[in-house]
């Protein structure tokens, strides 16, 4: 089982310096959504901004114990623009 | 995946403006993100679906193509977009019909 401070620890790692909030939506430890605001998210696609996410969390998403991650992800410009909803 | 499969999703994707790998087709969709993900895209334009249910070399090609897990996958102007959730938070954001477009980097 995981909690929601493992899962913002490793987004953490992958993308110093984003702010990053975790919810575990089930209260299970395998059902979570975050929202990441990250400046490595700039200029970038969100299926990128997904994609970078998602990468340090592979291990746990392939054995399952990860078994979703609803994303919001936002460029700290996008954020100023579409944030606080 | 063989050269022949991966030039078959170059050629379907860069063919369409909206391309949309789903399970069934647009008439009976077969599960219900595909079926989001059809009529979310709808207002923007003609949508071409490939039903991945009806060839398993393309259910799992598709996946290894873009390095996405799951199922349906939706392509923009030739540029793979992602899944239902991130086609959901775009039209919110009302980033689709730019994309569309050609109007944003996507």
């Amino acid at each position: 089982m995981l909690d929601t401070d493992f899962i913002r620890s490793r987004i953490l790692e992958a993308l110093p310096g984003s702010e990053v909030e975790v919810r575990d939506t089930t209260g299970t430890g395998d059902h979570f959504e975050a929202r990441v605001v990250s400046p490595d998210f700039a200029g970038k696609a969100m299926v990128q901004q997904h994609q970078l996410v998602y990468a340090p969390l592979q291990t746990w998403l392939k054995t399952g114990e990860l078994h979703a991650l609803a994303l919001k992800t936002y460029s700290p410009e996008q954020w100023k623009k579409l944030g606080n909803r | 995946m063989t050269p022949e499969l991966k030039a078959r999703f170059d050629q379907i994707t860069q063919s369409h403006p909206i391309v949309l790998f789903m399970k069934g087709n647009a008439l009976f969709p077969q599960c219900g993100f595909s079926a989001r993900a059809l009529s979310l895209l709808q207002p923007h334009g003609e949508v071409f679906t490939v039903d991945v249910l009806a060839d398993p070399e393309v259910r799992q090609g598709i996946k290894d193509y873009t390095n996405w897990p799951t199922i349906p996958q939706i392509f923009i102007r030739g540029q793979f977009i992602g899944g239902s959730d991130i086609l959901t938070e775009l039209a919110e954001r009302g980033e689709l019909a730019d994309l569309v477009a050609g109007k944003s980097p996507a």
